[in-house]
């Protein structure tokens, strides 16, 4: 006997050792289904997390457009009868008014990190026979690059942007048959047109976007669209990403401008992860329920089986307290040893799969998110999951008569 | 004479209170146990010896009259008193099998003192090896209780019984499952003990030769005592 264990300790751990099987079996079971909890909820916290720096380095945090243009019919002349179908306005590409103004106010505010203008609109992009229409993108690279990190996903030549360059996606470039230093012929809606030099090209990892994002200098854009001096977007990053919509209402609400964040660009991926926390929620209570009735089963078992040794502790001045506590003890344990085998298989099943599945382009399809917590809440409620499961059968333990027990 | 460590007074013990199969099994027992003694109890099988001595060891409860162990009544204690003073007042040796098997000979005579003290400790540890020398167990001492034979086993088994010194120790058919020669053994043993300690011991047996060297035989008929119902001299 170990000196220091208190005395409910020893039994509680002598009790389950001496049932070996029994004791194999519960703790295997439960070993399955934490193992199962773990690794779903890693897998999932890890795919949500790769979601999320996929879209916060690949568009800002906040966009900031000139608001919708709506048509105001004049109303209240006299003797007309007014028609309540107003047709929406064609949304010509404006520049934001008075950006300027706006940009220097966005860095005036606490929440904004960094502020970037932008001009986009579409073009034709030709090489020799073959066009493609492209959205191009004019963009300060000083400020742009420190909200979308285009440099991350570059796979040929450089984010060069002089007035004569231009970074297109791997599909345009493919489709034109250019590589990097070759030239490309851009003409705007405007009816301007200017031969560029590609410089870079980049992968998104999604095919619409490597085939139309193109990135050029502002005033490239700017010439290019007929918007000189023209700001089409304003890019913001902000401290907190999860602020971002909250933030992004209080723009709008004092600027004359259309302010969307990303998490509202992005509602249906965050429909899509709360509908999976919901699933991933039931998963677990289920998963807790039967191993809570596992633990239960074996333990009213051990009851039985042990109730002579029960009657035995009675008659030696042992309470029903200690007793009850060595049950609930024994549950506690089977929950926590099983939580513990659990995790570590749930951990390498994660690392095992992380290793072996790899996305389409050959990069990790969730980053390796192992956190100590998840562990820890884990191990706590396994522990608390078989404490409880515990309760039936450590008080019919608790309340064995003593006669009985050893008259067996 | 000396004075009494139990004293019984109009015990009645019925099963099956208030169901159409209750039954009466002790009626009306006067009964005094004297600290030091050696006491025999016989009486047929039925006659209600165990639950007899089920009531003394406060594993039981009597339906009416009243009890009281070193002068002290227990009709008003609680549970937890109860509890309390049989696992400091009295021991218990049992027919056979009642060593818990998940522990060593060792680890079930530390049994009663670690239920006492909460954790177990090098005294008790030590108490317990002392006690097992008494029985002539010292090789055995790691064993699990399993591996013994029904002698050894019962030997462990007063060992544990005496292991918080208890005033009074109480053996149902202690020798009832062994050979001639292990019984006398185990009975030779607690002889010894309550010679050497003036431990109070009052053992059930059928073995009216080993009764008769007891100090004072005790008679159980119908849940009736028919002898020595008080100490002699
Ligand atoms: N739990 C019980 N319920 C009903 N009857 C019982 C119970 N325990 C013992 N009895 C009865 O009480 C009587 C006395 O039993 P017991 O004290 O074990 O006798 P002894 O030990 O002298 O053989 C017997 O008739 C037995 O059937
Ligand atoms: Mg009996």
């Amino acid at each position: 006997m170990i000196r220091w264990m208190p005395f409910v300790w020893t039994g509680a751990l002598r009790f389950l050792a001496d049932g070996r099987l029994q004791t194999g079996f519960i703790v295997g079971g439960i070993t399955i289904g934490v193992a199962v909890i773990v690794f779903m909820s890693a897998m999932l916290a890890g795919l949500e997390a790769n979601f999320i720096r996929r879209v916060l380095t690949s568009q800002p945090q906040i966009q900031l457009l000139p608001p919708d243009q709506v048509a105001r019919p004049l109303r209240g002349a006299s003797r007309e009868i007014e028609d309540a179908l107003v047709q929406r306005p064609s949304q010509r590409v404006l520049s934001i008014d008075q950006w300027q103004m706006i940009a220097r106010r966005m860095e005036a505010l606490p929440e904004v990190t960094v502020v970037a203008i932008s001009m986009s609109g579409a073009a034709l992009a030709v090489r020799g026979s073959a066009s493609r229409s492209v959205s191009v993108l004019g963009i300060e690279p000083e400020t742009y690059l420190r909200i979308v990190r285009l440099p991350d996903y570059l796979v040929a030549g450089r984010i060069r942007l002089t007035s004569d360059d231009i970074v297109v996606g791997t599909e345009l470039a493919a489709d034109l048959g250019a590589v990097v230093g070759d030239k490309l012929l851009l003409n705007g809606a405007s009816g301007s047109s200017r031969v560029l030099t590609i410089s870079g090209i980049v992968d998104f990892g999604n095919k619409g976007a490597n085939l139309r994002n193109t990135y050029v200098a502002l005033r490239t854009a700017q010439s290019l669209l007929g918007m000189i001096g023209g700001v089409t977007e304003i890019g913001l990053s902000v401290g907190d990403i999860y602020a971002a919509e909250t933030i992004a209402r209080q723009i709008q609400a004092s600027n004359a401008v259309q302010a969307d964040s990303w998490i509202k660009t992005n509602a249906q991926f965050f429909t899509a992860v709360q509908a999976q926390k919901n699933t991933n929620l039931l998963i677990r209570l289920f998963v807790g329920l039967s191993v809570a009735f596992g633990i239960a089963a074996v333990l009213v078992v051990s009851v039985i089986q042990r109730s002579k040794d029960i009657g035995i502790l009675r008659a030696m001045g042992t309470t029903r307290t200690q007793i009850l506590k060595l049950f609930l003890l024994q549950g506690g344990l089977l929950g926590f040893a099983g939580s513990l085998t659990g995790s570590t298989f749930g951990a390498l099943a994660l690392v095992y799969w992380h290793q072996t599945t790899r996305q389409a382009d050959g990069s990790e399809l969730f980053p390796l998110i192992i956190e100590p917590q998840l562990f820890v809440t884990t191990a706590l409620l396994a522990t608390l999951t078989g404490v409880v499961a515990a309760m039936a059968p450590a008080l019919r333990a608790s309340r064995l008569d003593p006669v009985e027990a050893i008259r067996g | 004479m000396a004075e009494a460590i139990v004293r019984l007074e109009q015990v009645c013990k019925a099963y099956n209170v208030g169901e159409p199969n209750e039954t009466e099994v002790l009626h009306a027992i006067d009964l005094e146990l004297e600290a030091g003694g050696f006491l025999a109890l016989v009486g047929p099988s039925g006659s209600g010896k165990s639950t007899l001595l089920n009531i003394i060891g406060l594993l039981d409860r009597p339906t009416s009259g009243s009890l009281s162990i070193a002068g002290e009544p227990t009709s008003r204690l609680d549970d937890a008193e109860i509890t309390h003073l049989r696992g400091h007042e009295i021991g218990f040796v049992f027919q056979s099998h009642m060593l818990i098997s998940a522990f060593t000979a060792c680890e079930n005579v530390m049994m009663p003192m670690v239920v006492a003290n909460g954790r177990a400790s090098a005294a008790i540890e030590q108490r317990a090896l002392d006690l097992l020398d008494r029985v002539g167990l010292t090789p055995v001492a790691n064993n699990r209780a399993l591996n013994m034979s029904g002698g050894q086993q019962q030997r462990v088994a007063i060992a544990r019984a005496l292991a918080m010194r208890p005033r009074l120790i109480l053996a149902d058919e202690p020798t009832g499952n062994l050979d001639t020669q292990s019984a006398e053994g185990v009975f030779q043993l607690m002889r010894d003990e309550n010679l050497a300690s003036g431990t109070t011991f009052l053992i059930v047996t059928h073995n009216m030769a080993l009764a008769t060297r007891c100090d004072r035989i005790i008679e159980v008929v119908d849940g009736r005592i028919t002898q020595g119902q008080r100490p002699q001299g």
